[in-house]
């Protein structure tokens, strides 16, 4: 865990930073080694970062109910920047109005993200999770070629 | 007398200061050709003969530094991975040397980038990629496609730690020197190590590979490229030195025959709380190069860029009177304006120059609007505040209106996005000092700094906020 290097951020025109630092934080206390880009960040900004570093993975936030808007080709840009096994998370208030959440995971997971995380996500539970899944292709990928997540 | 003789071996001309150390001022000038091409000394020995002339037997010098940009200058080619990161920082990272900047590259190197990196034959290659423990494969193939390449010239790697053995292996034969990266982590600059680096193989190797050394006996040692030298001088004029205040943030702008170069030394942090600094963090002493802003080999660029008309409206001129002198300037690259005529079109060139590079160097703010109101983003250097404005080299010192051309680089109301500085002091370096004192500084920084500012000319400007003042 201690080589796995994250990109975090803000997508969009969205300022609300508390919660993407607290998450940072707690990444890095648990020995990830965190490139934080902060509030206001665009979607190619997050890309760009993860080539120049190899991360293994980018964990967007997105809050302002804008999410869908500004993630849309999230997947897509990594695929042409050469990244297309990264692992990419979302969370926060991805949506506006009355929808079950069921519905919003399974549209963010539809654009390509490997999760989709509800308002109000414990910072433990996003450890948890992510230790699982980087243990998870790693016996993929001892086992043989990684298998392709399966299209929508 | 402590005598100091300072050379410039430029692309025209040999170009000589004798100063007086201890008193901090010039005794005199000289000029010789530039005779890189055939046998450098006939230039130097010329330009003594001139310096003879004007200031009699010369006396014995305590200091002989010399600077050069003969033979094309020290011509780079930059290789990093994404374009706005390392690529940007290696090419910072030239830039700040002093060098031209033949070719920049970024991503993985194709054959044919590799073929025309051949063709380039650059001086030097600066081969970055990957933040410290990031990406290697990019720099690993590049390295290796310049491996198995004819490039012959020294590389200097400056990228991802984690993999400068390998590159090392993939460039074996070559002169390969390692040094820090120059983005070790995320959107972190740190480009001194690798100017540093390149400065060392200028003075190693291509003083020796441009036959400059050949007139070894009549100076000490070339130090640096010459706008590395203009950027030392820039540098040590905004900063002081111990026991001497110096000008305080600084820009310098020369409007050159092949390009019109730009220097700042100030920090460029936003000035105002709340405003969002965006992309690569700024070097404070930054140079930018505007290859297409020549006030000769690439005159027709600028009236292009500035548009005909804009030049035909500043100069008084018609378009096609206009379009004619270009095409004859463009011929002819050495004249000097003789008619009153030629004098109205290069003033108007040369404010649209200042004007074009100085609006590129600055940065930029923009306001964009969030679900929570406002913001406003920065990009690039905030200059506003900048105390000093120097303006430098032929096309301004000679000008009999220098104030009109150095005007221009000045915040426009018009243009209230960019960043340019609002009401500095306008210096112009008639002597063609700033190279000089950055050549002394090595040595004698205190006795340089005295000298640069007593040899800048101030610059009356129009008072144009006089409307805004209340009294």
């Amino acid at each position: 865990m201690a080589h796995k290097t994250l990109v975090t951020g803000v997508i969009g025109s969205d300022t609300h930073i508390v919660g993407n630092r607290i998450l940072s934080m707690a990444l890095e206390k648990a020995g990830y080694k965190v490139v934080a880009l902060g509030a206001l960040t665009p979607a190619e900004e997050f890309v760009k970062a993860a080539v120049e570093t190899a991360a293994d993975a980018i964990l967007v936030s997105s809050l302002y109910g804008q999410g869908e808007l500004d993630c849309r080709g999230f997947r897509d840009l990594c695929v042409e920047a050469g990244l297309e096994d990264i692992m990419i998370y979302i969370g926060g208030n991805l949506v506006v109005g009355k929808q079950t959440w069921e519905e919003v995971e399974r549209r963010f997971v539809a654009m390509g993200f490997d999760r989709a995380f509800p308002p109000g996500t414990r910072t433990d539970d996003v450890l948890r999770i992510l230790a699982q899944d980087f243990a998870a292709r790693a016996q993929n990928a001892s086992e043989g070629p990684i298998a392709r997540r399966p299209p929508p | 007398m402590k005598a100091a003789l300072l050379i410039d071996f430029g692309s025209t001309y040999t170009k000589l200061r004798a100063v007086d150390v201890d008193g901090a001022s010039i005794l005199g000038a000289g000029q010789g050709p530039s005779t890189v091409g055939t046998d450098i000394t006939i230039g130097m020995r010329a330009a003594l003969a001139d310096l003879e002339r004007h200031i009699g037997p010369l006396p014995s010098f305590a200091y002989r530094f010399a600077c050069s940009s003969a033979a094309g200058g020290l011509r780079m080619v930059t290789v990093g991975l994404v374009r706005e990161l390392t690529a940007e920082a290696a090419r910072q990272a030239a830039l700040g040397a002093g060098a031209r900047l033949v070719g920049t590259f970024a991503y993985r190197l194709t054959a044919a980038d590799v073929s025309r990196i051949e063709a380039l034959a650059p001086d030097i290659l600066l081969l970055a990629g990957g933040t410290d423990g990031g990406n290697s494969e990019v720099i690993l193939h590049n390295a290796a496609a310049l491996g198995g390449s004819r490039v012959a010239c020294p590389i200097v790697l400056a990228g991802n730690r984690s993999a400068m053995d390998e590159c090392r292996d993939r460039l074996a034969g070559r002169d390969v020197i390692v040094t820090d990266n120059v983005m070790p982590e995320f959107n972190v600059l740190d480009i001194e190590p690798a100017r540093a680096a390149i400065r060392d193989v200028f003075i190693g190797r291509i003083v020796h590979a441009k036959g400059i050394d050949r007139a070894q006996a009549m100076f000490d040692r070339v130090l640096m490229p010459t706008p590395a030298a203009v950027m030392e001088g820039a540098r040590l004029l905004a900063d002081g030195c111990d026991g001497l205040a110096g000008l305080g943030s600084l820009l310098v702008v020369d409007p050159g025959g092949a390009t019109t170069d730009v220097h700042s030394v100030a920090s460029g942090e936003p000035r105002e709380a709340g405003v969002i600094p965006q992309g690569l963090p700024e070097p404070r002493v930054k140079r930018t190069v505007e290859g297409d802003l020549g006030m000769r080999h690439n005159i027709a660029a600028i009236a292009e860029t500035a548009g005909v008309g804009n030049i035909a409206t500043e100069s008084g001129l018609t378009e096609s009177r206009v379009l004619e002198l270009i095409d004859e300037l463009n011929t002819d690259v050495g004249r000097v304006p003789a008619s009153p005529e030629e004098e109205a079109l290069d003033r108007a060139l040369a404010r649209a120059a200042v004007r074009l590079a100085v609006k590129r160097h600055a940065g930029t703010v923009q306001t964009i609007y969030t679900v929570s109101g406002p913001a406003i983003v920065q990009r690039g250097k905030d200059l506003t505040d900048v105390h000093v404005v120097i303006g430098t080299g032929g096309a301004l010192a000679h000008s009999p209106d220098p104030a009109a051309i150095l005007e221009t680089a000045l915040a426009d109301a018009a243009d209230p996005f960019s960043l340019r500085p609002r009401a500095p002091r306008l210096l112009l370096d008639r002597e063609y000092i700033l190279f000089a004192c950055g050549l002394l500084a090595e040595v004698e920084p205190r006795q340089a700094l005295a000298l640069g500012l007593a040899h800048l000319t101030p610059l009356q400007k129009e008072i144009r906020d006089e409307r805004t003042v209340r009294t």
